[in-house]
């Protein structure tokens, strides 16, 4: 289960990134050209997901813990912050210059163009030098020799 | 695959939310993919196998997928190789500096009615569309 279930949940994402449209950066690009040829379509993407995934919030904020798993694991941060701002500009500008965000990224490897492989070695190479420099910024007792937090799954 | 799709759209965003709601149900966890992503490739001791299963399901599924149904993968808008890594460099960066994209923000985030993801969709969506307004409208590309 521990295995089965994310895998899964991997393989349903990928099938509803792919029978979304959200596969197809010239999508991607339309539904965000809202004085151009706007195409409306991914709204109901995140329309979909939202209606589907409420009801298990809802469940899960009142649940005492997951199905097979110790607890919930929900964001740390709660405030608005200048990093939170500048991130998210920063990720719309690449998303829609590429017409690709994360998933649909990654599950269009299949396709291995020559940009997206560029586009997904760049994507990784960022996501290691943030996570690089928050880490010698903010967390310097990870360095601790006893490796706390062992079993946090 | 350009035309208006409103019946594939919510199917596909339907089976994104059965997929979060399957992850926070049974394992507690939000169905972020930068973060699964950046969880895989720096991996934390005792917080990876679960992502590493999720992004093998997604990657697997993916290269299965384009067998049979290739029409479902555009083309590469951003064609040449130094414009692919500015843009990935720039989604890299940002996913991790504003701790989600359009999953982990866009459906989950929003689905909790959280303050920070309801800001950071709000805002990467503006800076995605102001993006291609300037290069459709502006520099005149496409």
């Amino acid at each position: 289960m521990r295995r089965a279930i994310p895998f899964l949940a991997g393989v349903i994402f990928a099938a509803g990134l792919c029978i979304s449209g959200m596969t197809d950066p010239m999508k991607v690009q339309n539904f965000l050209d809202f004085f151009g040829r706007w195409d409306p379509s991914l709204a109901f993407v995140m329309g979909g997901a939202i209606a589907i995934h409420l009801g298990v919030v809802i469940w899960a904020k009142r649940a005492e813990k997951p199905l097979i798993s110790d607890r919930f694991v929900w964001p740390d941060l709660v405030d608005v912050d200048a990093r939170l701002v500048v991130g998210a500009a920063i990720f719309g500008v690449g998303w829609g210059l590429s017409g690709y965000c994360p998933g649909p990224a990654l599950v269009s490897i299949g396709a291995a163009s020559r940009p997206l492989v560029a586009f997904l070695i760049a994507m990784a190479a960022g996501t290691i030098g943030v996570r690089w420099s928050v880490e010698a910024d903010s967390e310097p007792r990870h360095f601790s020799p006893q490796g706390s937090r062992r079993n946090t799954q | 695959m350009l035309a208006f799709t409103p019946f594939a759209s919510t199917l596909g965003g339907a089976l994104i939310g059965a997929s979060a709601s399957l992850l926070l149900a049974f394992h507690g966890r939000i169905a972020g993919i930068s973060g699964i992503f950046g969880g895989v490739i720096l991996p934390k001791r005792g917080d990876t196998e679960w992502r590493v299963w999720f992004l093998a399901g997604l990657v697997v599924t993916g290269v299965a997928w384009r067998i049979f149904s290739a029409a479902s993968f555009g083309a590469p808008v951003a064609q040449s190789l130094s414009l692919a890594v500015i843009a990935g460099l720039l989604v890299g960066v940002g996913t991790q500096l504003g701790n989600g994209c359009t999953s982990g923000h866009g459906v989950c985030g929003i689905s909790r009615g959280s303050k920070r993801s309801i800001t950071a969709t709000t805002i990467f969506m503006g800076a995605a569309a102001l993006t291609v307004f300037v290069v459709r409208h502006v520099l005149g590309a496409s």
